[in-house]
């Protein structure tokens, strides 16, 4: 079959040595998808490497990995194709070639977003505002009005709202195009399902243990890293939405107490994105090296850095906005943030989405070859 | 003869040699009693283990269904298909002792870490006899081997044993050589855990003349038998001879050496099966494939040139598991024929013939005997016959397929090598488990998942017996 590129080309001769063995289809989601196909044209293979979620179990299993002659190296390969579906489905096309040096493109954007909202708040209030304590009521916004916030935040998070929303909606044309004419359509059922499955991350545990990282040995805990991250951020980002929701909708303006919903919501989620971005880092900086794509070693650290980055700086916003660092802090932070904002649809944080849709499509072929099986 | 490191060259309690199932049993068994073990693995890291690493699966009996397992399976089933596959030729009081340590072999095997999942996607039929590993059979040694180091055994991997210092009955100390040289390891008991001797073409031949030169070995090139020659050369008991071995058809373009499962093909009761004389040779319909599969890589290797051809239509194409290498493809028969190097007109007249003879219309089941088969045939097929008739047609090149050879040491029921003194005298502290000691168990034929039961329950007996004979 004609492949796109090489990384595809390979993952398709992995897949025909991965079918006529099956001994892993027990570890994850990839090997069941795979025995249910016995072809593999570009878009199933960038569907399975999407459900692949990294563990790399299989390649300490895996009787024919390198130094064998087959060389079975599914980690490596699928992460190569799977890095490459991100760019390849990517909304407006013509930035594409982001994901290409990603690391460097996201370091520049912060430093240049940083910069803009430090030269922004200087300018707006003057050297002697930045440098005060501001224990007024009005604190942050003392320096930048909420409205000034919003009217920079809200078109920012919309866009990339869009930006995402297109991209995933590629992806999974792509990969549902392939009917398999069994009657069994996409139902709620599935992505409840691949809800549950991307919530708990039920397939990086390499099929039960937890999964290998740096040996054959199940000792780094990434689901937990993952979990600290994920739910963190999500607990950071329901701290922003309750604060919106409390000003336009309750009057109720910032700063609020420490046992506020806002702050509370912001310092847990805060907390828990710094320890899970770390351990995540540490693990990433431990893997077993044949497993690496080192290739977008840039954009996975990136993101990672990215979200430690806006946890670090919020938590440190929080703790010392009473005192005259808090002008740059705010700058910072918010530089920081609209950086992850405007840089989601053109990097590491669309795995989550695209990794959703190959697993909303999973449960759809596993229900209809059921009910096919008892038809 | 310079020494190990100190700590290493012994005396050890036991010294295992090997590095699959029934060495790191064996090593896990005498380690948990107390004693103190060294495991002496030829192969490198990443081979270790022999064919262990292309297993999946292990037959135990058990009286209830489980998590994994779709129902019983008892010791008197398990012990007529043994009876069954080998025609008789076992030792029957041996055999029934391991079907029934096979039993706690389940449970015993999972506390070493060892994970079992259901069976795996189109290997419905072993669902109820066989447990599968998950991750397949390197991912259960992983877990042996965490196992056994975690529990203080010493491992040496690139270690071969090359000389055994044996008096009378009694293991006194090996020879080992490790990176070019030679070492002297004493230990107070001797567990032979390393294998058939498969990859040995040279000793293959003494058993198939040159026919073994077009034998493919499933496996990595290390079971060459060295220690089996050493130990029959020291006076210890022969069992079995050298033509029996597991043997099964895979594909002819797989690799000399370690192609493992992906080899394979399930496809002969599709179509037909014919040598490079374009003659079929062997009811391919006789019984429903997992129960045959094992006997076409010796039917093979009868064949000349050791090479035999599954010819079969589009239909069939997508009904068994799929293998490595694709089907050879044609529109029509005599091209099939030229692309094989086969004579078109012999090769269309034997199809021809097939289809001719060809009766009973019944739903095409490859599941159970479906009835249709061949009528007036020399060699007629007793079930799924079907015309070879709609194109594309294909074929796939299949040569024998060794797996492992059955040739080895005879042990008793403590897994203690016997004596070749003519009184079945037991040697006073040496063992063996696994492929060099299977042939006491199968005089010939297979059945799936049955090494790793020899290599898991005579392993861990072994150990147990090693442990208990002393230090």
């Amino acid at each position: 079959m004609e492949h796109k590129t090489a990384a595809l080309a390979e993952a398709d001769r992995l897949m025909t040595v991965c079918n006529s063995c099956r001994y892993c289809e027990g570890l994850c989601a990839v090997f069941p998808a795979m025995e249910m196909r016995r072809s593999f044209a570009d878009a199933d293979l960038n569907y399975l490497a999407n459900l692949c979620h990294n563990c790399t179990a299989c390649y300490h299993d895996c009787q024919f990995a390198p130094p064998h002659e087959f060389a079975v190296n599914v980690p490596k390969v699928l992460a190569q194709v799977r890095n490459d579906s991100y760019a390849q489905y990517t909304w407006p096309a013509a930035l594409q070639p982001v994901f290409r040096r990603n690391g460097l493109w996201i370091g520049l954007a912060c430093a240049a977003f940083v910069t803009l909202f430090l030269i922004g708040t200087f300018v707006w209030n003057g050297a002697g505002a930045m440098f005060s304590a501001h224990t007024s009521p009005e604190n942050f916004y003392a320096l930048m009005p909420h409205n000034v916030m919003v009217a920079l935040f809200g078109p920012a998070f919309l866009f990339a709202v869009l930006a995402i929303t297109m991209s995933g909606r590629a992806f999974w044309r792509d990969i549902s195009a392939r009917d398999m004419s069994d009657g069994a359509d996409q139902a709620g059922i599935d992505y409840a399902r691949a809800g549950h499955d991307a919530g708990r991350l039920t397939y990086l545990d390499g099929g039960g243990d937890g999964c290998m990282n740096a040996d054959e040995q199940t000792s780094d805990n990434r689901k937990l890293w993952h979990h600290l991250t994920f739910y963190g951020f999500l607990l950071c980002f329901a701290s922003t939405s309750s604060g919106t929701l409390y000003h336009y909708l309750f009057g109720r303006e910032a700063p609020y107490a420490w046992w506020d919903l806002p702050v509370v919501l912001g310092t847990v989620g805060g907390i828990a994105l710094v320890a899970g971005t770390v351990g995540l880092l540490r693990a990433k900086l431990r893997q077993y090296r044949d497993v690496r794509d080192e290739t977008r070693f840039g954009m996975d650290t990136a993101f990672i850095a990215m979200l430690f980055g806006t946890g670090l700086t919020g938590l440190l916003l929080l703790f010392l906005r009473a005192t005259p660092l808090m002008g740059i802090l705010l700058a910072v932070h918010l530089g920081v943030v609209m950086t992850l904002f405007l840089t989601a649809p053109y990097g590491k944080f669309v795995h989550g989405i695209y990794r959703y849709l190959a697993l909303a499509r999973f449960e759809r072929e596993r229900r209809g070859a059921v009910e096919h099986q008892h038809a | 003869m310079p020494k190990m490191s100190s700590n290493l060259s012994g005396p050890w309690d036991v010294l295992v040699a090997g590095g699959g199932n029934a060495a790191l049993c064996a090593a896990i068994a005498a380690r948990r009693a107390g004693r103190s073990v060294l495991v002496v693995e030829a192969a490198p890291r990443f081979y270790r283990g022999g064919n262990t690493r292309h297993t999946r699966n292990m037959r135990c009996a058990h009286d209830h269904a489980t998590e994994t397992l779709t129902g019983p399976y008892t010791e008197d089933e398990f012990f007529d298909d043994l009876m069954r596959v080998t025609g008789g030729n076992t030792d029957e009081a041996l055999s029934r002792h391991m079907i029934t340590q096979s039993k706690s072999m389940l449970d015993w095997i999972q506390e070493q870490g060892v994970r079992f999942q259901p069976s795996l996607g189109g290997t419905l039929s072993l669902g109820r006899t066989n447990s599968f590993f998950l991750g397949g059979g390197r991912s259960m040694l992983n877990s042996l081997y965490e196992t056994a180091e975690r529990l203080g055994v010493e491992i040496l991997y690139d270690t071969e044993v090359v000389a055994l210092d044996i008096e009378e009955r009694t293991f006194r100390a090996a020879t080992v050589r490790r990176e070019g040289q030679d070492h002297r390891i004493e230990a107070a008991n001797f567990v032979a855990a390393c294998g058939g001797f498969e990859a040995n073409i040279e000793w293959l031949k003494e058993g198939w003349g040159e026919k073994a030169d077009n034998f493919l070995i499933r496996g990595a090139p290390y079971n060459r038998g060295t220690v089996t020659r050493m130990l029959l050369d020291s006076g210890m008991q022969q069992i079995g001879d050298p033509t029996q071995c597991h043997a099964v058809a895979i594909d002819a373009r797989a690799p000399k050496f370690d192609g493992g499962i992906i080899t394979r093909l399930d496809c002969v009761v599709f179509g037909v099966v014919m040598n490079r004389d374009c003659e079929r040779f062997y009811d391919e319909g006789e019984d429903i494939w997992p129960k045959r599969y094992a006997i076409w890589g010796r039917l093979i290797a009868q064949q000349p040139g050791q090479i035999a051809y599954v010819v079969f239509d589009a239909p069939n194409l997508n009904r068994f598991m799929p293998s490595l290498f694709p089907p050879i493809e044609a529109g029509t028969l005599p091209e099939l024929a030229e692309k094989l190097e086969l004579d078109p007109v012999k090769f269309t007249a034997t199809v021809e013939e097939f289809n001719a003879a060809v009766v009973g219309g019944f739903p095409f089941n490859h599941t159970e005997p479906d009835g249709n088969r061949t009528e007036g045939l020399e060699v007629g097929k007793s079930n799924w016959a079907q015309k070879i008739e709609t194109p594309p047609y294909y074929a796939y090149p299949v040569r024998p397929g060794i797996t492992f050879t059955y040739l080895g040491v005879k042990v008793d029921a403590e897994a203690r090598i016997l004596m070749g003194d003519g009184n079945n005298t037991p040697s006073d502290n040496m063992f063996a488990a696994g492929e060099i000691m299977a042939g006491n168990v199968l005089g010939q034929g297979y059945a799936a998942g049955i090494g790793m039961t020899i290599g898991a329950v005579f392993g861990r007996i072994a150990g147990q017996e090693a442990a208990r004979h002393g230090t």
